[in-house]
């Protein structure tokens, strides 16, 4: 599942941009592959990150795993549910398991299309 | 049996294998920096020369003196009981657990120590125990350091001086700024604690009793670092915590301890315990392993190690720490004894330590010339008492009479060359503590 109105990185996070704010999050396939998610450790508001930089972890039964932030630009809201309820993230990884929203002050280039990502994914299976 | 297992042929092969074509190609990902410029190391030796210097080592060593030195490491009475429990051969062969599959009898005890550890001190999580109370210590700085992503470290010069070197050793090359905060003649300065707290710190450092032996309040230091979104960290004596108010009560964030005190042997330095725990939202920052308690698909109570995505068998270089080995065994004897004194046995020996250096320290300081470090400040079992002589001067009268008065404060902290740091236990009985008087009194 890669959905088409969005954008993704090499690491596995997806962007979708709106009005110059990213809603960020991991992939289906990045959940698929950590196992039940139990944990996630997500920045404070106000951190400001440039592409690519780490921006926090997220913790399976079997792995713990970085975050990088595929845009760079100030973090404005995060998803507090997700402390609670991490298992969100397997659930629906593109909707409620969304994880942090950034202004967004520079757009990389090297930002994935669907198509581009759908055979990264493929590659790592 | 030979130190170096692999032959050259071997280790042709295992590089093969790996694809690179040399042992400095291995390693080449470490920065020149970080490199040893050299190994200072003497010419060899014959085996008959090396058998004579450790000997010469070996007898230095004294069992047979009356001692009042603390510093950290305190000679409380082991009951016999500790010793056979700990020899069992289901206990005494198990190296850390680290396998999934350690015995449910292990688990169950890393569990139960975990859980008396974190009432001792009034805190929400523990870990099976790391090395000793320095190394507790530094992880406990990086913990502080991963939490708050920065990279400033405020640390108290009432904080033992060995711990600090740990410290300072450990970080080295971390790019951390550890900032000391001189002590006020053996009180822990609050004032200037706090002001060099600030949006930087990633932690603030202190310890109670501090090294002089001081007791101490942080309540109002940590209310001021939480401010700043700063951990605070205090480093505690186990067996005081039954008396004193815990780091819980405090509102530390972190607090650990050096475990010897909880019935393990002195045996000429180690091997000892170091005590971790913390508050429940730090504890996935916590090293080494964690033992929790659990059912399997039966209903039945199962203990399990958890927490262990962050460790350096999964994580590799992204590891939360490379400590890999729990202290086990100690870790047991500090819950044996835990369990053998009980709450009201530990109070008792508490006080006894107490009264026994009180009693000392009224003897020590009503000898004319001769008066304690901090005279107005609460103590414990531990105080700092300063002669009009050099300390150590006094330290080798007496040890040559076989009286270890105390540890000479000058070795750490320049200024304090007269200072003796004096240690009591519930070993020490009134007439050795007269005997001491006496003998120090001559000595002036």
């Amino acid at each position: 599942m890669i959905p088409k109105d969005l954008l993704y990185s090499k690491t596995h996070e997806w962007a979708k941009i709106e009005g110059g704010i990213a809603t960020v999050g991991i992939t289906d396939f990045a959940q698929e592959q950590l196992g039940d998610i139990t944990y996630v450790d997500l920045p404070k508001v106000g951190t400001v990150f440039e592409a690519g930089q780490e921006m926090g972890s997220v913790e399976s039964v079997k792995a713990a795993s970085e975050l990088y932030c595929p845009v760079s630009g100030e973090v404005v809201e995060i998803n507090q549910e997700l402390d609670a309820a991490p298992e969100k993230i397997n659930a629906d990884p593109f909707g409620e398991g969304w994880m942090i929203k950034v202004k967004v002050t520079d757009e990389p280039d090297d930002l994935l299309s669907p198509e581009e990502y759908a055979e990264i994914a493929q590659a790592e299976h | 049996m030979p130190y170096i297992p692999h032959t050259p042929e071997e280790v042709r092969e295992m590089l093969d294998v790996v694809g690179v074509a040399s042992i400095d190609e291995l390693f080449a990902e470490i920065p020149d920096e970080l490199r040893p410029s050299g190994l200072d190391l003497p010419a060899g030796m014959t085996e008959m020369a090396v058998r004579s210097a450790m000997e010469g080592l070996a007898s230095k060593n004294r069992t047979d003196m009356s001692s009042f030195l603390g510093g950290g490491f305190y000679d409380h009475y082991v009951p016999s009981a500790s010793d056979m429990l700990i020899s069992r051969g289901e206990f005494a062969t198990a190296y850390t657990p680290y396998q999934p599959e350690a015995s449910q009898g292990t688990l169950q005890a890393i569990f139960e120590y975990q859980t008396a550890v974190t009432r001792l001190f009034d805190m929400d999580c523990s870990n099976a125990g790391v090395y000793d109370g320095g190394t507790a210590l530094y992880e406990a700085v990086m913990m502080a350091v991963r939490h708050t992503r920065r990279k400033t470290v405020v640390v108290s010069e009432a904080v033992n001086p060995i711990y600090r070197i740990v410290l300072s050793t450990y970080t080295k090359n971390l790019r951390l700024t550890l900032v000391t905060v001189p002590h006020a003649m053996g009180a822990d300065d609050m004032a200037a604690l706090a002001r060099a707290v600030n949006a930087e710190t990633a932690a603030v450092v202190v310890q109670n009793p501090n090294f002089f032996g001081v007791i101490q309040d942080f309540t109002a230091l940590f209310t001021a670092a939480r401010d700043q979104d700063a951990v605070s960290i205090i480093s505690c004596y186990p067996v005081l915590q039954t008396v004193l108010k815990t780091p819980g009560a405090m509102g530390a964030d972190i607090a650990t301890a050096e475990g010897q005190s909880l019935g393990l042997p002195l045996s000429f330095g180690g091997p000892f315990l170091g005590i971790m725990t913390c508050r429940k939202d730090l504890v996935r920052q916590m090293p080494g392993r964690i033992a929790g308690r659990t059912r399997d698909a039966a209903g039945r109570t199962g203990y399990v190690l958890t927490l262990q995505a962050r460790e350096q068998h999964i994580r590799r270089q992204k590891a939360t720490s490379n400590i890999c080995s729990n202290q086990a065994l100690c870790a047991l004897r500090a819950l044996v004894n835990l369990c053998l004194a009980g709450e009201e046995g530990l109070i008792r020996q508490a006080a006894l330590s107490i009264e026994n250096a009180h009693y000392a320290a009224m003897r020590l300081s009503s000898i004319p010339g001769v008066r304690l470090l901090t005279p107005d400040a609460p103590y414990g079992n531990e105080f700092s008492v300063l002669f009009p002589i050099n300390g150590k001067k006094v330290a080798r009268a007496l040890m040559d009479q076989g009286i270890v008065p105390g540890f000479p404060l000058g070795r750490y902290y320049p200024g304090l060359e007269n200072a003796l740091l004096v240690c009591c236990t519930e070993k020490h009985g009134r007439e050795e503590v007269d005997r001491l008087a006496r003998r120090v009194e001559k000595a002036l």
